[in-house]
């Protein structure tokens, strides 16, 4: 078969690749931000030593690291609307899915984050007055999320990669573009390979530069 | 919600067998992707990990190359290059069932990932090792089959495990060109049924139970070839 990538122009770029490309950037974006949020909060309970914020945080994160993201999208996608008694649209439960499982993996980089931060400096930060807050605050958590960003940037890697399988409930994300177009062209072939480069080129480009920042912030201690 | 209704799975699916049979036969369809593909995964990995570990730098490129490539491309995206566009280059890959394509596809997403540890694995050992091995008179292939690879395997058990666990979930991306595995029995069934809770709960239970029988079996293997003296010896 010959391969034929005359069709791509910028008009089907804009037409059918560039809203999905939006769609799995914002998707990446705001379950990166959120994750991070609730994944913090859970890390920080995991570690609290008190038996009724360490066990359901544990749970969380062991339940939501042990079944395959398809299904937690699948099952979201069912029982949000069961639980709201109206449909959301597959790009919001899409958004709602991701946040709430990635949090269960930015949880684990977080918590092995604070678990790096030598135990002297918590002592240290009692000494001099501080509160259990203000010593997480002030002393713990930047110092962690400077430890673990390189590790924090390639899951984010790895979240951009996994918002395809959005494919599962029909939302329209980057290569959800990619196949609209050539169904709409009669060019399959040949849009997969593009995706497979798009795809390849972003998320090589993105661990090369997390590569260069582990050298620059490496610390200092 | 409703209230439950767990005799969906003994209804007939309109094909002569039950929903619970369907479920058993899809169950069977996610393990035997999951360990046809962990073992490509496990041969063409210390392969390319290997070849990062050694003294040559073109074998060096190739292994880095080969684990670049296959960790930078999502696994769905790598299902459709071999489901969709690898069959209309090589006209004779067309005869191929489905099932073997998507082995492939998860073997080789897997196989960078164990690349990348059996490369850790190995670059762990002192470098002495290396040394003495072919100082006695190995060939360096003899010293990675005799001195480094029995070491570098023990060390490894632990991420190796977790990558056992990741190949049974990452199955479930097999959906996507139709191979009869639970994710696929899921969404049919639920679409099917209506009862959606039932199912993915059941669906869900099966990958748990999977994955921990998966995690069991590292264990043991880990316990049988632990290196004693080391600090994980007990």
């Amino acid at each position: 078969m010959n391969l034929d990538f005359g069709f791509f122009s910028w008009k089907l770029i804009q037409s059918f690749i560039l809203k999905g490309l939006w769609f799995s950037v914002e998707l990446t974006l705001v379950a990166m931000v959120g994750g991070i949020a609730i994944g913090t909060v859970l890390a920080l309970m995991r570690l609290s030593g008190k038996p009724w914020l360490v066990i359901p945080a544990t749970a969380y994160v062991n339940v939501l690291r042990s079944i395959p993201l398809v299904m937690v999208i699948l099952w979201f996608f069912l029982l949000i609307p069961l639980l709201l008694g109206r449909p959301l649209g597959a790009e919001v439960s899409a958004i709602i899915t991701f946040t709430v499982f990635e949090a269960a993996y930015y949880s684990e980089i977080m918590r092995a984050g604070i678990q790096s931060v030598p135990k002297g400096q918590v002592a240290a930060g009692y000494a001099v007055g501080m509160t259990y807050s203000q010593c997480m605050k002030l002393i713990v958590l930047p110092q962690a999320f400077r430890n673990m960003l390189p590790v924090l940037l390639t899951q984010t890697i790895i979240l951009f990669q996994d918002t395809s399988l959005v494919y599962a409930i029909g939302a329209y994300d980057l290569l959800k573009g990619f196949e609209v177009a050539g169904k709409n062209f009669n060019r399959p072939v040949e849009t997969y390979l593009v995706a497979a480069v798009v795809y390849f080129v972003i998320c090589f480009s993105l661990s090369m530069l997390v590569r260069q920042l582990q050298k620059k912030i490496a610390i200092i201690r | 919600m409703g209230t439950w209704d767990w005799q969906v799975f003994l209804k007939d699916t309109g094909g002569g067998e039950t929903y619970l049979r369907w479920m058993m036969s899809a169950w069977g369809w996610t393990i035997s992707v999951a360990v046809l593909s962990l073992i490509i995964a496990l041969i063409v990995g210390s392969l390319m990990g290997i070849l990062r570990t050694t003294p040559n730098k073109g074998l060096v490129f190739i292994g880095n190359a080969w684990t670049e490539l296959f960790r930078n491309i999502q696994l769905l995206v790598q299902i459709f290059l071999w489901y969709h566009v690898l069959p209309s280059l090589f006209l004779s890959l067309r005869a191929v069932p489905s099932f073997v394509l998507v082995v492939f596809a998860l073997g080789f997403f897997t196989s960078a990932r164990i690349a990348e540890q059996v490369r850790a694995g190995i670059q762990s050992l002192p470098k002495g090792q290396t040394y003495a091995g072919l100082a006695t008179g190995l060939t360096r292939i003899q010293t990675y089959r005799y001195v480094l690879l029995p070491m570098a395997y023990r060390i490894i058990i632990p991420p190796l495990t977790s990558e056992s666990m990741n190949i049974i979930k990452n199955t479930s991306v097999a959906f996507a060109v139709s191979i009869a595995e639970l994710t696929m029995f899921a969404m049919q069934a639920q679409e099917e049924t209506s009862r959606g809770v039932e199912i993915y709960l059941a669906v869900t239970g099966l990958y748990f139970v999977s994955a921990f029988a998966v995690n069991r079996i590292a264990a043991l293997i880990e316990r049988k070839v632990q290196v004693p003296g080391l600090l994980g010896a007990k």
